[in-house]
């Protein structure tokens, strides 16, 4: 028996500890989920019906299942809100990853431009505002684009403008917010897969007479294409549920889906129907989440 | 001809004008919060006068350490179980329910953070456990967890396995040899790691939310609701000690990875 293999057998020992984590606080709980979202709002602690009560013996767990519905997915589909919601999040999502993907790309291809020392301490550069608070980051530019703040100061100052703009509460703003905040997770995947990239292979399309644009779309692109999708997805499938952003950048009359779920779960205390959007929410990441975990397994297993 | 091995101006231009974008704002409101003056956008002069605020704030006090405490026991049980979990990825070669473990382990890297706390509330709210503490060092260990191990398995990953073999052939058995060869060479990725589960930790806010109780909110929670009724000059200031406190620990993590890592390798974690 090889070393590798025996080595192997402890090795999977240590799976049992964060598999009995993961299986208790990350799958257990979508079935709380599920379950909610099938029960009907009720003004109780916790506040909703049925509760499952195993003491109570089998016909009370056949009378509880009988009782869940789907009411809560409907109203889902029926209520305008919501399927705005929806959309405005898909929207959103996909307006901003387009958005991170084109101010992302030169920058990463700047990075894999560097000499090779500059490039670790590009890296680091842009990994240090990831780590900083994502909170903090996005409070940063409300002092900036507020009512009389830096920015607006600065175009009365150069006359751009005669009177202060409105940037808060707009839809730029926000788009200016997940930018700002997502950039790191696109440029790291994009620089990484572009600084693995050969220069020879664009050197010579360009000596047999390619123009530099034709030299990006035939060669650089399709060959950094791996480092595009870690990108897009690494972006796309959290922008989908923001919350924080659009709450503090956008305006309040229309929501994203993580905006609506938080309403219902805080201010509107329907957990069923906050339950059942995460439903809903899920259903539409599946795909990109999949996608997303192919990617990583390929990345980290198979070198 | 190495025109393209070079760079271009274009090149330079994006990359400064990105880092720009990337800082200026943090610096801004690092300058801001030692503004004298009660309106935020007005300069009134140098003054620590809202750092005085925060520390005679008991509220903001209270979310700091409870902040705190949550960020160093939910990094400290993260990175143990974290490191394990990317110890039998990485050289646990075949094993039942693999899919299924890996799967669990990336899908809260992407997951939005409402389904992460919505669901852990949910579970909390079964099982009858009062919310605090506990709760959201929970929450954060779960997301947490998944970074750290991220973080190991790439190190792992990318270490030569005959140094292992060699000590087992020199007649270590497989522990002895993974606490002898292994562990040392894999340690800054999981001081690396702890780093981020600690700063993470400490910059949630959504989740938090969900899995807190009343009475204890972090210090996200409290920035949040100040936020939201308007720019606060003690807000600057209590920011950029948060921002002080994660460059230091940025530094040490750097100086921990410098220790081992070649470049090229730490661009795995995210």
């Amino acid at each position: 028996m090889s070393a590798r293999r025996i080595f192997a057998r402890p090795a999977r020992f240590a799976a049992i500890a964060p598999y009995v984590w993961m299986v208790l606080f990350f799958l257990v709980p979508f079935g709380f989920v599920l379950k909610i979202s099938l029960s009907q709002t009720a003004i109780a602690q916790p506040p909703y019906e049925p509760v499952f009560d195993l003491t109570a013996g089998w016909t009370a767990i056949r009378v509880a299942f009988a009782a869940l519905s789907l009411d809560n997915f409907r109203l889902l589909a029926s209520d305008d809100l919501y399927v705005y919601a929806y959309v405005r999040s898909l929207t959103v999502a996909i307006t901003a990853t387009t958005l991170l993907l084109l101010i992302g790309y030169p920058i990463a291809y700047g990075m894999a431009r560097l000499p090779r020392r500059w490039q670790a301490v590009a890296m680091v550069l842009v990994i240090v505002p990831f780590w900083t608070s994502f909170l903090i980051r996005i409070y940063a530019w409300i002092n900036i684009l507020q009512h009389d703040g830096l920015l607006n100061q600065i175009l009365l100052a150069l006359h751009l403008v005669s009177q202060p703009v409105v940037w808060l509460s707009t839809d730029s703003a926000m788009y200016l917010g997940i930018v700002y905040s997502y950039l790191p997770f696109m440029i790291l995947p994009l620089y990484a897969t572009l600084a693995k990239m050969e220069p020879v292979l664009e050197e010579a399309a360009s000596d047999l007479g390619a123009p530099p644009w034709q030299v990006f779309w035939l060669i650089t692109f399709p060959l950094s294409l791996p480092g595009v999708g870690a990108g897009v997805l690494l972006c796309f499938i959290p922008i989908v549920g923001e919350f924080v952003i659009p709450d503090l950048l956008a305006g309040s009359n229309s929501l994203m889906i993580g905006q609506t779920l938080w309403l219902e779960f805080f201010t509107n205390k329907d957990w069923p129907v906050a339950s059942a959007a995460a439903i809903v929410l899920l259903v539409v990441l599946l795909l990109p989440l999949l996608l997303y975990e192919r990617l990583q397994r390929r990345q980290l297993e198979e070198r | 001809m190495r025109k393209f091995s070079r760079l271009s101006r274009f090149n330079v231009a994006s990359l400064a004008l990105g880092l720009a974008f990337l800082y200026l704002p943090i610096l801004i409101l690092v300058i801001y919060s030692f503004n004298a003056s009660r309106l935020v956008t007005v300069w009134g002069g140098w003054s620590l006068r809202w750092y005085q605020e925060f520390f005679n704030d008991r509220a903001m006090i209270e979310a700091s350490w409870m902040s705190l405490k949550v960020a160093v026991s939910s990094a400290s049980i993260a990175t143990l179980i974290g490191t394990l979990a990317a110890v039998a990825l990485s050289r646990g070669e075949r094993f039942r329910g693999r899919t299924l473990f890996s799967g669990m382990l990336y899908a809260p890297l992407v997951m939005p953070e409402v389904i992460s706390g919505l669901s852990l509330l949910l579970l909390f709210v079964a099982l009858n456990a009062e919310r605090g503490f506990w709760t959201v060092t929970i929450a954060h260990t779960t997301l947490t967890m998944c970074f750290v191990a991220v973080v190991v398995q790439s190190r792992l990953g990318s270490l030569d396995r005959s140094l292992e073999e060699a000590a087992m052939d020199l007649g270590c058995d497989p522990v002895r040899a993974f606490v002898a060869v292994t562990l040392p060479l894999i340690a800054p990725a999981i001081v690396a790691g702890w780093m981020l589960a600690f700063t993470l930790s400490l910059d949630d806010l959504v989740i938090a939310s969900f899995t807190t109780g009343p009475g204890s909110a972090t210090l996200p929670i409290r920035i949040y609701s100040e936020v939201r009724l308007g720019v606060k000059p003690e807000i600057n200031a209590i920011c950029t000690l948060v921002i002080g406190l994660i460059a230091m620990v940025i530094v040490v993590a750097s100086l921990a990875s410098k220790l081992s890592s070649s470049q090229g390798e730490s661009a795995a974690p995210l």
